[in-house]
């Protein structure tokens, strides 16, 4: 008995090819992001062999400046940036809306192709010899001094940033107008307001770096000068420029991950989300508070002390909506009927390890302690616990929740909660000791160092291998879930969204009639039943 | 190296007790955090049908206020306190013992007035402040003590400087902090904090070709820089006693003669044209190396010491 | 021909309104692209107020001066064409969008012209760049992003011909009526948008140093 859904619809190749369907689409990026997940961890694992040792043995500089480079690269822009948005954003945003499709299902399928387009070229890059420049293409080093790929890197990474701009387009425009009748923006549910957020930074954000790189490469290729000190350019317009794009990305990073949270954190308590209001225009107020807070990177660059000043500012004042919403997940918790689930697993763990990487962010916004550590490991600990602790983990947590209804299969549960177990505890053990190499003076980007940071080097060497396997497990047990799962009901969670009204796979055109909806999201009764949005 | 974990600067040492602050902060914030989410996660778990949920709080106002509040005093509080240091650190005075530093792939070299040079190394004399200018020969550097809680980075086209001031005797870590290439991670060395006496014997027996000034007249020599400057037909602003010394510009504007104006006015001579006077100097960008800029602009220094003598 | 929206679309007004604010996000992020190169642009003038100025009157202002009353003019035959087809004259409509679009390609053929006499004037870093007087540097600062902003702006400008092309013909063909007319308002847009970069170009790279 095989139903038609979305998946049967069409079994060719070349519908899938050239299908302009929110799933399948979806299910394409989830396929690729997966791939670059693992050249980028490929990357992370020869970084780690190498950092066991104070002497440097196993790879030779080029090669490991080649190896922090395309990690960065292929991570912030091949995984972190579409991860949420292009698999779980694409499959799940017309669903939670009632709508059959997003608002350009053509210009979608293009986001794809250009996505993949970006990715082999710079993967070509890679392994035509590789870049060396760091994912942060400073000048005068990437225009002038260094001899990898770094046009070919550029023009990658150009292209790529086309896609996202595609992307949240696609999304803003959807989310404005083909909400179901009834669907006011109060009753949206969060995962949509962040990612409403999300897509206004890609879009507004991502030029900025498409006209950064395109100057980088003309400066490389003509020798134009722009950022040459000795044309009379200035190297720090570089870092204005690349920051301002940049910053704003991480939360473009991390917006659609505290999104998913917000999902988890009702469902698995079965109760509405505490502060609904604050919580979506936190997420508004990130987004907007980002765009000004870029200085914070340039702090020991030369850039005048009144500019630091006011970053730092900005810096501690971009903090506060992430804490709000921090607040509100855990009162939402209280006098909740609380499950453990994996996907509530990777919830609690996300509150838990964001949490801990947004303190760090404040020992970075504060001025003089920046100084110190800026450029340390101390940076690198902070980053990794936002996006692997925080994002990655929400990643994952959206993944298990939403899987029935993308693939009509229950994933196994209790190898889903010893692989989230092992993450969380191969993830501190990889990261923590950063923190403390990152206090004690480490800098960044080093492969050979002084030996009394070698203890902890190896420490967090170890976590890393145990983290590697830990990031296998799901691949295994999910496609495993694929054939043989149990086969999944329409709301296996009991969950109120509009998604859970289809069967699991949906059909085509998801609805066969727009759904009307009557009520706010997460609306539970006292024993915790679910009132569906459309009753 | 001395300690396993040197702080060796007053200003060090406020950098600790600022980071005891912060993970003070951080410690308590995450206690409450994990505390209050163990509890709610396990009392109020689904199969713990005895918990009492009755009386769920609606309005989450005061709440919401209480907790938006408290973060944004603690957070002022900690800017406050990050930013007072900085300034500072940053914006400290131009006074202090001189050393001039130059960054390139993949060494330091440091000069000393007395024309003392170093490479990958610098000796500085105990409870003196000590103030680098710091310049870039190519790609973007940056000098890292962490010992000293301290670094800026080395930007090629301008200097910048750092000023520390060391309460003991030592060796300690330098490290650039600046991906600048292949051997970014090889461009370390040693900052060596010394008694004044054993600094001063140091200083006396280091081979010198001249002093840095000295070094620099010679180079305002070959470059002709006196054709101008000095009593020729064309009218040039004088060298004399001019370092330091306020310099109002043709936009108006009250400029300063500090180490970055000499600078620029020798490789950008357009950007800040002295009032009353035509802009007639050609640049010397791509004419002058690093080290010879530096050597000038000390020579130019050195004019307004004996300016001051009779 | 009456036209049924696409299966996501309830309606055609729906679809119209989609399309039209698809259309102005997509503009945002233009404005952000440019603005990064005029931001720049920006910096680099203030540091150098009189190199630029003496660069800029290198400029072919008779040319662009030109190219601006030329996509001014195509920039009103635009806007006619949106505002007439909305009345059902699709035919009329197609005559003036392939107006403006002739004129685009006048613009584009001044551009060329322009870029000719430069390079005979030496004026393009980089082959054989050279500029009397003191302020050779910043004039290749000037140059660079003069011909860096020009040239991506007349992409804008090529791709925005044929789009003006394909929807004339489409008009013609009577695939727009008063009902139906969204990509007409959108394409107009996109042209506006083209137009009005151009202007903040014209303002930017002739105008300095030419008063007094």
């Amino acid at each position: 008995m095989t139903e038609r859904n979305y998946l049967t619809e069409d079994t060719r190749i070349i519908s899938w090819l050239f299908t302009t369907d929110h799933k399948r689409i979806a299910i394409l990026f989830f396929a690729a992001i997966t791939l670059f997940f693992f050249v980028g961890g490929a990357a992370a694992t020869m970084i780690r062999l190498e950092l066991v040792s104070p002497q440097g043995r196993f790879v030779t500089s080029d090669v490991y400046n080649r190896l922090f480079t395309i990690h960065g690269v292929v991570m912030v822009w091949f995984f972190l940036i579409p991860s949420i948005p292009s698999t779980l954003g694409n499959f799940i945003v017309p669903l939670m809306i009632g709508a059959r499709d997003l608002a350009f299902p053509r210009l979608n399928l293009t986001s794809f192709y250009l996505f993949m387009l970006g990715g082999c070229v710079t993967l070509y890059a890679v392994f035509a010899g590789g870049v060396d420049t760091g994912w942060t293409f400073y000048a005068p080093f990437s225009t002038m001094y260094s001899n990898g790929h770094v046009v070919l890197a550029a023009v990658g990474v150009f292209i790529a940033g086309f896609s996202s701009i595609l992307t949240g387009l696609n999304f803003i425009v959807t989310i404005h107008r083909l909400r179901a009748p009834g669907l006011t923006w109060y009753r949206l549910p969060l995962f949509l307001w962040s990612l409403y957020a999300t897509s206004v930074i890609l879009v507004l954000a991502t030029p900025v770096l498409a006209m950064t790189l395109l100057l980088v490469a003309l400066d490389r290729v003509f020798g134009v000068g722009i950022f040459d000190p000795d044309r009379g350019g200035d190297p720090l317009l570089f870092q204005h420029l690349f920051w301002f794009y940049s910053h704003p990305a991480v939360y473009i990073m991390i917006l659609p991950g505290m999104g998913v949270v917000s999902e988890l954190v009702a469902v698995f308590s079965r109760k509405a989300v505490f502060g609904y209001k604050f919580v979506a225009w936190s997420a508004i107020a990130i987004a907007v508070v980002g765009f000004f807070v870029w200085g914070h990177h340039m702090f020991v660059s030369g850039q005048s002390v009144f500019a630091g000043l006011v970053f730092s500012f900005m810096s501690f004042i971009v903090a506060v909506p992430s804490a709000i919403k921090v607040f509100n997940w855990t009162a939402t918790l209280h006098k909740g009927w609380v499950r453990f689930d994996a996907p509530m697993l990777y919830a609690l763990a996300f509150i838990g390890l964001f949490t801990m990487g947004g303190l760090t962010g404040l020992f970075l916004a504060c001025l003089a302690y920046d100084v110190y550590v800026t450029d340390t490991y101390f940076v690198i600990a902070h980053f990794h616990y936002i996006m692997v602790g925080g994002m990655v983990t929400a990643y994952f947590g959206g993944l298990h929740y939403w899987w029935p209804k993308i693939t009509g299969r229950m994933y196994p549960e209790y190898w889903a909660r010893a692989a989230a177990i092992l993450i969380f505890f191969g993830f501190n053990l990889t990261f923590f000791p950063q923190f403390i190499l990152g206090v004690l003076g480490m800098p960044r980007r080093y492969h050979v160092y002084p030996p009394e940071f070698q203890v902890w080097h190896v420490l967090s060497s170890a976590g890393a291998s145990i983290l590697a396997i830990a990031y296998l497990l799901p691949l295994f047990y999910l496609i495993w879930s694929m054939f043989y799962g149990a086969r999944a009901p329409a709301n296996p969670w009991g969950a109120t969204g509009l998604e859970w009204l289809t069967p699991s796979p949906p059909p085509k055109h998801n609805f066969e009639t727009t759904p009307a909806v009557t009520r706010p999201p997460y609306e539970y009764t006292l024993g915790g039943e679910a009132r569906p949005q459309n009753a | 190296m001395s300690t396993w974990w040197p702080s060796e600067t007053s200003h060090a040492r406020a950098v600790d007790l600022l980071f005891m602050g912060l993970l003070a902060t951080t410690a308590l914030v995450l206690a409450l955090l994990f505390f209050l989410l163990l509890r709610f996660a396990i009392h109020y778990r689904a199969g713990n049908a005895s918990a009492d949920r009755s009386h769920r709080i609606r309005k989450s106002w005061h709440w919401e206020v209480t907790w938006t509040t408290a973060t944004l005093v603690a957070f002022l509080g900690l800017f406050v306190w990050g930013a007072q240091q900085y300034v500072e650190l940053f914006g400290a005075g131009k006074s202090g013992l001189t050393v001039y530093v130059v960054a390139k792939q993949w060494m330091w070299k440091a000069q000393h007035l007395g024309g003392q040079r170093e490479i990958n190394e610098l000796h500085v004399p105990l409870s003196h402040t000590v103030r680098l200018i710091m310049s870039s020969q190519d790609v973007i550097h940056s000098f890292f003590m962490p010992a000293f809680r301290i670094k800026r980075d080395v930007v090629p086209g301008r200097a910048t400087d750092l000023s520390f001031r060391p309460l003991r005797a030592g060796v300690f870590h330098l490290f650039c902090a600046e991906y600048c290439g292949t051997d970014h991670a090889r461009m370390t060395g040693r900052i060596v904090v010394m008694q004044e006496n054993d600094f001063n014997r140091w200083l006396s027996s280091q081979d010198v070709t001249g002093t840095l000034a000295a070094q620099g007249e010679r180079v305002y020599r070959q470059l002709g820089c006196g054709g101008c400057h000095g009593n020729g037909p064309v009218r040039a602003p004088k060298l004399e006693g001019l370092y330091g010394k306020p310099v109002p510009l043709s936009d108006g504007t009250i400029g300063i003669a500090d180490e970055a104006y000499l600078r620029d006015s020798i490789v950008k001579p357009r950007a800040k044209i002295v009032a009353g006077y035509e802009p007639l100097m050609p640049s010397y960008e791509g004419k002058i190396s690093e080290d010879e800029l530096i050597a000038v602009v000390a020579y130019i220094k050195s004019l307004a010491e004996k300016a001051k003598r009779p | 021909m009456p036209e049924t929206p696409a299966f996501q679309f309830v309606d055609l007004r729906q679809q119209h309104e989609v399309a039209q604010l698809g259309m102005w996000v997509f503009l945002a992020t233009e404005v952000l692209f440019f603005g990064g190169l005029i931001l720049g642009y920006s910096v680099y003038r203030f540091m150098y107020p009189e190199g630029f100025a003496d660069a800029a009157r290198h400029t072919q202002i008779a040319i662009g001066s030109a190219n601006t009353a030329i996509l001014l003019t195509s920039s009103f035959f635009v806007a006619w064409a949106v505002s007439i087809v909305r009345l059902g004259a699709d035919r009329v409509a197609a005559i003036l969008l392939a107006a403006a679009a002739a004129l685009g390609c006048v613009f584009l053929v001044l551009k060329g012209i322009e870029y000719k006499v430069e390079y005979d004037e030496h004026l393009v870093p980089g082959y054989f760049f050279t500029f009397g007087g003191p302020n050779a540097t910043s004039a290749w600062l000037f140059f660079s992003f003069y011909f860096v902003a020009t040239a991506i702006h007349a992409l804008h400008v090529a791709i925005g011909i044929m789009v003006l092309i394909f929807i004339a013909l489409k008009a013609r063909c009577g695939a727009y009526s008063a009902r139906y007319h969204a990509p007409v308002t959108v394409a107009g847009l996109y042209w506006h948008f083209v137009d009005l970069v151009w202007v903040f170009l014209f303002a930017l790279i002739y105008l300095p140093g030419r008063t007094s």
